[in-house]
């Protein structure tokens, strides 16, 4: 009886886990080449969550509108980032992280109404997909395949994410303009226009993450609130910039509040946080070593 | 002109209940709390260059200790009222004692995340602090217990509060806080402790974060934990932003201009934090300084040009 209620908890932490990880990892990216505290991240991925919901209804619920969706939701969220980062971010680049954060938060306000404005207040929820209901059984436990499908979607993206980073050249170019953007651009390269791509990945995964998350949970206003938080702090105990301490940050974030609610049902909330504290108690620049 | 300007406001403010209605007055007192909370606010990153990015949370810890120890402890009224400057300044000590290490970016992390940590609890802890209702109708003695008291109990204490946080920004310690802000290198090097220096501010503004948390109790009667959620302290820091965030009086203003927003473009339209975002943004790119940092600059440079 109790090893259902762990299995069960244990795939909700993974689920979220997963939507955090892509989220946190947008961030990670923002925050690591742009150095921009970006409190609208978790605006663009309710925006994502809310455009998946149009692109569902629109196509009406075939099995082809969800996949449709996935593409299309972030692919609009991304270029209203490349909006924002062409007409205001580029010109500040300099101020002060204290200015950068509160016009973020300036934006997410914006955001949040412009969303109340076009999709009103009330609660909107999607059906998953045919091919996702159902869930498969593992020893008796059962699995829902959406969670499944969660579940191999985060490792692939956070394989792809290492590897553009890493491997390819506009991956070194950002991690070099991220060291010192003067150098880089003194050796003839148009560093504006690598943050303009920095930030536009950055959008693409936040809005991947909202319309991930769009079929399993109410869809509404305020759902940026409570992830942003989450996204930043996962951000700076995983150490910045590193994928692979971002995908450590979540999982400690999913996994201490899923099975903190089976300990202690009142507080689970608290763990993650609690979590949190522990880590930067110890290591203050974050778990794994910051890449950048 | 600035010597006859203080004097006359707070003439002004004394006789205001004269003639205003009961709404009124409340807002008055409400905007009078918020301001003494932009500049508790603003005595830490203004003056002290530190990224206190969870400060509502002092403002909570003030308004629940008031209201616990009145409703819970039924404790006399005036231990309860000294119980918010006194917890919230522990509170802080211990945050600031934490995050200190640390700098910047990595500072407002810290302290964002065990602010949360403090937000959490008392949002879960049903029994004790009620949760996400709150407490609702706190008892006040007879005599703050009507508007007027109210406003004027707000007025006298947030009056002396200015004048005390006026005094150690002049004061050698807040020259030395300045100094550490504006390099930090150098001050260590002339024997300055900053960590020292730094924790004394945090506990400060911590202390008069609590005042305005108590203040809160005193004219609405209610604490709710929306009041130490992280939203609310990036607001705090919009009216520090504002106002201008290295003047003494600009938060203050900035506190006067988001709450009378706040509550008459909020009884026209739903969509009032879009207006809000729309004049931050043009604020942030336009005028840096801040509104009031604007005007205080634009005064200076007319007092060099006559002269």
């Amino acid at each position: 009886m109790f090893s259902t209620e762990l299995f069960s908890q244990l795939i909700v932490g993974l689920s979220r886990t997963t939507i955090l990880f892509i989220v946190a990892s947008g961030m990670s990216l923002i925050l690591g080449v742009l150095r921009i505290p970006n409190v609208a991240h978790g605006s663009l991925y309710m925006l994502g969550a809310f455009i998946s919901y149009t692109v569902v209804n629109f196509f009406g619920e075939g099995a082809y509108s969800f996949w449709l969706a996935l593409i299309i939701a972030p692919i609009i969220v991304a270029f209203f980032g490349f909006l924002l980062e062409r007409g205001f971010f580029s010109y500040l680049y300099d101020r002060e992280h204290l200015m950068l954060l509160l016009l973020t938060f300036a934006f997410a306000l914006i955001i949040g109404d412009l969303v109340k404005l076009i999709w009103g207040v009330e609660y909107k929820s999607l059906t998953t997909p045919e091919i996702l209901q159902g869930s498969a059984e593992i020893y008796g436990l059962p699995l829902p395949y959406y969670n499944l499908f969660l579940l191999t979607v985060g490792p692939i993206i956070a394989i792809f994410l290492w590897l553009f980073i890493n491997k390819t050249k506009f991956g070194k170019i950002a991690r070099a303009s991220a060291v010192d953007r003067e150098m880089v651009s003194a050796v003839g390269i148009n560093v504006s226009l690598v943050f303009a791509g920095t930030f536009v990945i950055g959008c693409f995964l936040a809005g991947l993450g909202g319309a991930l998350i769009a079929p399993i949970v109410n869809i509404s206003l305020g759902m940026d609130h409570s992830l942003i938080m989450e996204v930043f702090l996962i951000v700076i105990i995983g150490g910045l910039g590193n994928i692979w301490g971002t995908l450590l940050g979540s999982l400690i974030f999913g996994l201490t509040q899923s099975l903190g609610i089976l300990i202690w049902p009142q507080f689970g909330i608290i763990f993650p946080y609690l979590a949190v504290v522990v880590v930067l108690i110890f290591r203050p620049k974050g778990l794994l070593e910051s890449t950048w | 002109m600035k010597k006859i300007f203080l004097p006359f406001l707070f003439a002004l403010l004394l006789v205001l209940p004269f003639f205003l209605p009961r709404f009124y007055i409340y807002l008055a007192s409400i905007i009078l709390l918020t301001g003494l909370l932009a500049t508790s606010l603003n005595f830490v990153i203004g003056y002290g260059g530190i990224y206190q990015f969870h400060h509502a949370v002092f403002y909570g810890l003030g308004a629940y200790a008031t209201a616990l120890m009145i409703t819970k402890a039924n404790m006399p009224y005036i231990l309860s009222f000294l119980s918010a400057p006194f917890v919230s300044a522990i509170v802080s000590l211990i945050i600031g004692m934490i995050c200190i290490r640390l700098t910047k970016l990595y500072f407002g992390m810290l302290q964002i995340s065990l602010g949360s940590l403090i937000w959490a609890i008392i949002y879960r802890w049903y029994t004790f602090t009620g949760g996400d209702d709150g407490i609702h109708g706190v008892s006040m003695p007879e005599m703050i217990s009507n508007t007027k008291g109210a406003y004027y109990f707000t007025l006298i204490i947030v009056a002396i509060s200015m004048f005390i946080i006026w005094r150690i920004v002049n004061s050698p310690f807040g020259k030395t806080l300045q100094a550490i802000r504006d390099n930090p290198m150098r001050s260590l090097s002339i024997g300055i402790d900053i960590n020292m220096h730094k924790l004394i501010a945090i506990v400060i503004a911590g202390t008069f974060a609590g005042i305005a948390g108590m203040l809160f109790v005193v004219v609405d009667n209610s604490v709710f934990p929306d009041m130490m959620f992280w939203t609310y302290s990036l607001e705090i820091l919009i009216m520090c932003l504002l106002g201008g965030l290295y003047t003494f009086w600009g938060p203050f203003a900035g506190a006067t201009s988001i709450v009378l927003f706040r509550t008459f473009v909020g009884a026209y339209t739903k969509y009032w934090s879009l207006m809000l975002g729309i004049i931050l943004t043009l604020v942030i790119i336009f005028l840096p300084e801040g509104v009031f940092g604007f005007i205080e600059k634009l005064w200076k440079n007319r007092d060099k040009n006559n002269a």
